[in-house]
């Protein structure tokens, strides 16, 4: 690691004299997207390379060197202003406290009135563009098309029948054995195809011809080129770093890619004019340009970061007032709650769910269907760690956040489950005879087929089915009986001090010590959804997109364990005897639920269970009835169950887009005790972590649970951010034209690049809001916890994470800037209380366009239920 | 009664199509629920048609419907037809249709261009019916006409995208290559029997065969011609590259066009003009050779494919290769069921493409075996390196195309650096004010050069409108280029038989009218950033969408796409020239091929591609 760095450092001093191979890749792989082949979609900062600079700092700069957009559009901006979803007084306030309030009234109309002429050009690709302009060669066009169909059938999974040769020697080797023993080449020259079998072929033996002696322009010339197609350029880079992230593994480095790009260039130049030209740099008549240099002052992009406070403040301060109004009411009702919790202290059921905003409005259902049930939040994976091989699966897939790499092994094993085959799946079409065989028999069986998934959408094992994911019926290897028992460096199962270990960490960090009911439900969630590539999005990020279930199941055994429970007893948290733990599994989209070993419950608990059983299920009717207020095709109106059976069909429609809406609309965050927000509305809106600051009084867990906040819930909401304020380069598009490619991604066209970052139908009731963390704890506290991990605090410090804390005691809100807690005072007066949160939602409207400026309107106020 | 019924069936479609037109664009479910029931209707007319027609013994029905143009050399009128192989296309046709509206009914919500898509799916219907309704090559010719326009308008669907508006323009070029192959049909047709031929009288094969056997070469002529047409509509070689590129739409349209409905319309076009060319020997093995190779080197192609709707598109090419093979050698049961069998399967391919991912993946994940490359005689890893390469590189048809169809004009184009300067313009009037005055003093002029002036007008028309296409600079300047060609094109067939002032007219007043409305959008657009320069995409259509939409109707009125007086114009032109002109057939085809081209090529760079002003999102071009 050092020695990598020290490599960088001294090569940035020597930067501007010549060109450093090593460098330059190491700075593109740091620039290029960094997402997985789309089985596994794991949610991240798109702008993951600018974090270490100010949010907007960041954002402006990247806008300037890539010419994506940074930031919602001016008149978008104008237009919420109008509509008054952007606050007068909240605007105002964002003004005076940047620019003062002297110059309050000049920057309200720069705001609101000046014209701005807000192209930008990106400085990226300007070099290459001398080859258009100068040599009248549309490069891209020549060498794109080829380019990508070689790499996406080298990397390809299980698409092509006819496999790419030699593809286990590497992507370079492969293409040289083939171009060895083949009467025909990729090259329609000879120089490319001489020059590959090179020995110890350099890129600066490539760009030497292609852009010339002089090494200045080398660095920019292959930002230029890898930014043409940052797709694939990207999941090169990704499988270089992760090759086992493709089950089908494939050697492939992205110097690789860029050596036979650089050939192909040679190549097709040399077949439009003959071998005969000049390199590049010979018709350039401007210095090498310094990519990453600062940029220039821009008053717009100050208009715009003001415009973008303004937005964010206007959402914010509504909830905080919220919170600081119910906060009030609770204290003025002080002597009665406590009462209350005394004589409830015990409940009738608990449930551990996910932080993911999605079970925000379920949580609230389940609460508001036992008014005596109590649950927690904590993140999906329930702190156990490990890889899970189902029966027979030839792999192990990792169930935990993908930056932590497991030691465990559980093994699904006596499942019944049996694979089902979708025969018009068949993998044989191309085949000329069989082709003929299955067109004959099997299309008449498919118009059949599509008529019914029309007509009559139902489950089939063409759709992820969340469910499916493990069978219920089957055993895992989840205790470790001997520690000898190892498969392939991972231990099978954990020892009885590894579980508790993991229970205990998780109790503690939800402030679940003591009170414990009789049954404790804890419950993971997964999503189904059909004909949808980006499926994995939906699923639980902490589990690196999959379903949570055996995490569940795993994490309810071990609690269940009695030499669990006296390992846990010795440290103080005494689990009663009579007391259970259930794992089971909420799909997001169908809105479907699955218990697991519902065979072990005691006898006792049986009978709670099945009433329970009666809660979680009112619970789901409501919670989609909430949903299905997004949903066109559902009317929102419609009695329970019929609501409940639509939105279970929508999630195996294979014409619905949008089986789920994922995380859209994700802003806020809550880390602190339940109460915070059990009586606010929140319209799905917010990640809720369970935590006790009482039982933390140093801040130790705090530290734990705050971790993980940066990088899976800031990732996912700067994903959004960013693929909502711009969709065509840093999101994928509408999702309605996208093709398939190698199984690893989806492209536009069949010689489209591939499409990062999330698609349209995804962000469209997404407002691009950034973060806001809020904590429960005494400001001091937070303030020492954040600061003793640099890479948490950088995502605050840094402002890529707005952070909010409640003084438990005082009821003031502090927010972080500058380094240090000042006090916050909210500017709304009121929020609006209701009683009846169905009527609200029956009566809410749909978005009229999916124009940001409609698309904010169908998302809720914060209520206060009374 | 099955007249009306018959009438109805286009009727229907076309009601459809107007009304879902003047619904409001934010009435999204109007506008599908309209093309729902449209199809519904129509199906349920269709299966009431078919009953009605098993039960009364299914005979042959044709309808003479109306005249729209007779004079004593020409009538142009239109022919309803309905036997066997109408019967299935109408009902494969109205059951994917049927589908794909129910389906994309849902999948298309709250897509940018939602009306767009059902309009113009309706009136791809519409089309679709009048071509598979045909009683003869005019009325065919309106449908394959519509069928071309709405492909292009369908695969540009994402026009503020660079690959979609390119591929769009690719895709066109060749089918309009396939129409002018018509065009020539119905031109040759006219000559070879003298009256405007309907398929029914093909039927009599004595009658065929009597008027072939004089006149073989002329049979060979229009045999060959509507081969090629059906060969482009239906991407067998060496046009095969094309179909992969269409897949730009939604997925939906690219099932119902690219994976069944327009993709077949070759093999309709082959199996509707079976009985002419049946007795021609060389065309029939030509036939074979093209569906067996097609067949072949398609099935190459798409085993190497590793995405997954080019997979489709080249599994799909392979089979209606083997199709045309059915057709040649009579078995056109076969081919119908084959067509059926392969038009569902292909949509539900297509509709389900997405969900490949997960379940491909689920598979490996549990039947994972990887690959063996191991132990192959060295000469026959060299051929099997060779073919995958050959396979991949799509046997470099894409690049053949080009060199070979397109490039020689582009150098043409390029070359005649002349027509840059300003002054040739007037030389160019002095010259067509000769010709005008040529016209007038027939008798001064030797009948050996009067007879020479229509090839030469007409080669200066075709020049005039390379350049147009060629042309990197100001649009305006284009847009005239290409109305000069046309005023070229009339004076050259002018000069070539005895003058029809109204016939004339007929083309003239479509060509002008449009040509006017479209220079007045051009220079409106003009007047904007001053740049309308055709070496980029502007992508004004995102700051202009009225002036887009008025433009590209003029666009289509210049052109003479059906409806259009300009459209009777064309097919008048050309029965002003004689069968054994074959020089000046080719200029003149040639002119409106490029013609054609030409403004779309205006259209799409000044309207479409991705908008060149960057303060609101715009694509990559690499997207």
């Amino acid at each position: 690691m050092i020695s990598e760095l020290d490599i960088l450092e001294n090569s940035t001093k020597i930067k501007n004299t010549f060109f450093n191979e090593k460098t330059v890749l190491h700075n593109l792989k740091h620039y290029l997207p960094s997402q997985t082949p789309l089985k596994d979609f794991v949610h991240h900062n798109t702008l993951h390379a600018f974090q270490d600079m100010k949010f907007y700092d960041a954002i402006f700069k990247a806008s300037d060197i890539f010419g994506f957009r940074a930031t919602l559009q001016l008149t978008e901006f104008r237009e919420l202003f109008k509509n008054g979803r952007i606050e007068k007084s909240i605007l105002e306030r964002v003004i005076v406290e940047k620019k003062g309030l002297t110059n309050l009234e000049i920057w309200k109309e720069k705001l609101l009135e000046k014209q701005y002429e807000a192209t930008n050009t990106a400085r990226i690709g300007i070099l290459r563009q001398v080859w258009k302009q100068k040599f009248h060669i549309a490069l891209d066009s020549l060498v794109q098309p080829i380019l990508f169909r070689i790499i996406c059938c080298y990397l390809d999974q299980g698409i092509s029948l006819w496999k790419f040769p030699n593809s286990n020697t590497g992507f370079f080797n492969a293409i040289k054995e083939i171009e060895e023993s083949s009467f025909t080449s990729f090259f329609k020259s000879k120089r490319a195809k001489s020059l590959l079998f090179k020995q110890g072929l350099e890129i600066t033996d490539l760009l030497k011809i292609l852009v010339g002696d002089d090494e200045r322009y080398y660095e920019q010339y292959l930002f230029d080129q890898q930014f043409t197609h940052k797709g694939w350029s990207g999941i090169v880079s990704s499988i270089e770093n992760t090759p086992q992230s493709l089950l089908d593994l494939r050697k492939i480095y992205l110097r690789d890619l860029i050596l036979f790009e650089l050939l192909l260039e040679i190549d097709a130049i040399d077949s439009e004019i003959g071998e005969d030209w000049k390199p590049l740099t010979s018709k350039v008549d401007f210095e090498p340009i310094d990519l990453f240099k600062d940029s220039e002052y821009k008053e717009l992009n100050e208009v715009f970061a003001l415009w973008q406070n303004g937005f964010e403040w206007s959402y914010y301060d509504k909830v905080l007032a919220g919170i600081k109004l119910d906060n009030e009411k609770k204290i003025s009702k002080r002597l009665n709650s406590i009462a209350n919790e005394k004589l409830k202290s015990v409940k009738n059921f608990q449930a551990i769910l996910c932080i993911d905003e999605r079970e925000c409005s379920f949580r609230r259902h389940i609460e508001k269907a036992d008014s005596n049930s109590e649950t927690f939040g904590t993140p999906g994976f329930f702190s156990v760690e490990f890889y899970f091989q189902p029966e027979n699966g030839k792999f192990y897939e990792k169930l935990c956040p993908a930056p932590v790499t497991p030691k465990y092994l559980i093994k699904e094993i006596n499942s019944n489950n049996k694979r089902e085959h979708e025969i018009l799946y068949t993998d044989n079409v191309p085949n000329l005879i069989l082709g003929t065989l299955y067109t004959f028999s099997l299309g008449f069986l498919a118009i059949i087929k599509l008529l019914l998934t029309i007509l009559r959408p139902k489950m089939s094992p063409s759709i992820s089915d969340a469910f499916k994911h493990m069978d219920k019926d089957s055993e895992l290897t989840i205790e470790n009986k001997n520690i000898s028992d190892i498969e392939n460096n991972l231990q099978i199962g954990f020892t009885i001090e590894e579980m508790a270990i993991r229970v205990e960490s998780l109790l503690r960090s939800i402030g679940l010590i003591d009170n414990f009911s009789k049954l404790i439900y804890v419950i993971a969630h997964g999503s189904s959804s059909a004909n949808n590539p980006h499926h994995s999005a939906h699923d639980c990020g902490a589990c690196s997109g999959r379903p949570g279930s055996v995490n569940a199941r795993v994490f309810a055994f071990m609690a269940n364990h009695s030499k669990v429970r006296e390992l846990l007893n010795s440290k103080g948290i005494k689990i009663p005897n009579d007391t259970q733990f259930v794992g089971s599994l909420h799909d997001t989209a169908s809105d479907l639920i699955a218990y697991y070993d519902e065979h072990n419950l005691h006898d006792a608990n049986i009978q709670l269970h099945s009433k329970n059983k009666i809660i979680f299920d009112n619970a789901l009717d409501n919670n989609a009835k909430e949903r299905s207020r997004r949903f066109a095709s559902i009317n929102t109106k419609f009695n329970l169950k019929k609501v409940r059976s639509s939105i279970e069909k929508r999630s195996v429609s294979m014409f619905e887009p949008r089986p789920e809406l994922g995380h859209g609309t994700n802003s806020l965050c809550f880390i602190g005790n339940r109460a915070l927000t059990k009586d606010l509305f929140l319209d799905r809106r917010a990640f809720l972590n369970s935590y006790n600051y009482r039982t933390d009084k140093d801040g130790s867990i705090l530290c734990n649970v705050m971790k993980p906040i940066g990088p899976v819930c800031g990732g996912i909401n700067l994903e959004y951010y960013f693929s909502r304020v711009d969709n065509y380069k840093l999101g994928a598009g509408t999702k309605l034209p996208h093709n398939v490619m190698g199984l690893i991604g989806v492209a536009n066209s069949c010689d489209g690049d591939l499409r990062t970052g999330l698609p349209l139908q995804m962000i469209e009731v997404h407002d691009p809001v950034r973060l806001l963390v809020i904590v429960e704890h005494f400001p001091s506290v937070v303030l020492e916890t954040i600061k003793s991990v640099p890479d948490m605090y950088s995502w605050y410090l840094n402002e890529w994470i707005h952070l909010i804390v409640i003084h438990p005691e005082t009821n003031k809100i502090y927010y972080f800037k500058n380094e240090e807690f000042i006090e916050y005072r909210t500017m709304t007066e009121t929020v609006e209380g209701t009683t009846d949160i169905v009527n609200i939602i029956e009566t809410a409207r749909l978005m009229e366009t999916n124009n940001i400026v409609d698309a904010t309107k169908e998302n809720l106020p914060v209520y206060l239920i009374n | 009664m099955l007249q009306i019924l018959i009438q109805l069936l286009i009727i229907i479609p076309f009601f459809g199509f107007i009304i879902s037109l003047l619904i409001p664009r934010k009435l999204e479910r109007t506008i599908s629920i309209t093309a729902i029931i449209t199809v519904s209707t129509h199906s349920l007319l269709f299966i009431l048609l078919l009953i009605y027609w098993i039960y009364t013994g299914n005979s042959i029905i044709e309808i003479k419907e109306m005249e729209t143009y007779k004079s004593k050399a020409f009538d142009f009128f239109i022919d309803i037809y309905f036997d066997k192989i109408t019967a299935v296309y109408s009902l494969v046709g109205f059951v994917l249709m049927f589908t794909v509206t129910v389906f994309s009914h849902f999948y298309l919500h709250r897509e940018a261009g939602f009306k767009r898509f059902f309009t113009i799916i309706l009136l791809f219907y519409l089309g679709y019916n009048i071509v598979i309704f045909s009683g003869n090559m005019e009325t065919l010719f309106i449908g394959w006409e519509i069928v071309g326009v709405c492909s292009f308008l369908l695969i540009a669907f994402y026009r503020d995208r660079y690959l979609p508006v390119k591929n769009a323009i690719k895709v066109f070029s060749l089918f309009n290559l396939g129409d002018v192959c018509l065009i020539l049909v119905m031109w040759m047709s006219h000559h070879l029997w003298h009256h405007n031929i309907t398929f029914s009288e093909l039927h009599d094969s004595i009658y065929v065969h009597a008027y072939l056997r004089h006149h073989h070469s002329y049979g060979i002529f229009i045999a060959v011609m509507i081969l090629i047409a059906a060969v482009v509509k239906s991407a067998q070689l060496p046009f095969s590259s094309w179909l992969p590129r269409a897949m730009e739409g939604p997925t939906s349209s690219s099932a119902i066009f690219y994976g069944s409905l327009s993709l077949h319309l070759g093999v309709f076009l082959l199996l509707r003009t079976y009985p002419f060319w049946e007795s021609l020997l060389g065309i029939k093995v030509s036939i074979i050779t093209i569906g067996f190779f097609t067949a072949l080197i398609a099935t190459g192609i798409a085993k190497v494919q590793s995405t997954v709707k080019t997979q489709i598109a080249y599994s799909s090419i392979a089979q209606i290769g083997l199709m045309f093979i059915e057709v040649a050698f009579g078995f056109e049961s076969l081919a119908l069921i084959h067509f059926a069998g392969n038009a569902f399967f292909r949509t539900y391919q297509l509709l389900v493409s997405p969900s490949v991912l997960g379940y491909r993946i689920h598979n490996m994940f549990f039947n994972f075996k990887s690959t063996n490359f191991s132990s192959k005689k060295p000469f026959f890893k060299t051929l099997n390196n060779s073919f995958y390469i050959l396979c991949l590189k799509e046997w470099n048809l894409d690049l053949y195309i080009n060199k070979l169809l397109w490039n020689p004009f582009k150098f043409i184009g390029n070359k005649s650096q002349i027509l840059n300067a300003k002054p040739f313009m007037g030389l160019l009037l002095l010259i067509y004010a000769l010709g005008i005055l040529s016209f007038n003093y027939q008798n001064l002029i030797p009948v050996s050069i009067y007879k020479l002036l229509p090839v030469f007008y007409a080669f200066l028309s075709l020049l005039i409108v390379l350049k147009a296409f060629t042309k990197r600079g100001d649009a305006i300047w284009s847009w005239m280029l290409i109305l000069s060609s046309h005023f070229f094109i009339a004076l050259s067939v002018s000069l070539n038989d005895t003058f029809n002032f109204n016939e004339t007219i007929i083309f003239m007043s479509g060509a002008i009218i449009s040509a006017i409305t479209g220079y007045i959008c051009l220079v409106k657009i003009k007047k904007i950033d001053n740049d309308i320069n055709l070496n980029k995409f502007h992508g004004y259509n995102y700051e202009k969408p009225t002036i887009a939409i008025i433009f590209l109707l003029a666009c289509l009125g210049l052109l003479g796409i059906p409806i259009t007086p300009s459209f009777i114009g064309v097919d008048l032109m050309y029965t002003h020239i004689f069968e054994e002109q074959y020089i000046l057939i080719l200029l003149i085809s040639l002119s409106f091929v490029f013609i054609e081209l030409s403004v779309l090529r205006v259209y799409a760079r000044i309207f479409l591609g991705p908008h060149k002003k960057s303060f609101h999102p715009i694509a990559y071009k690499s997207s």
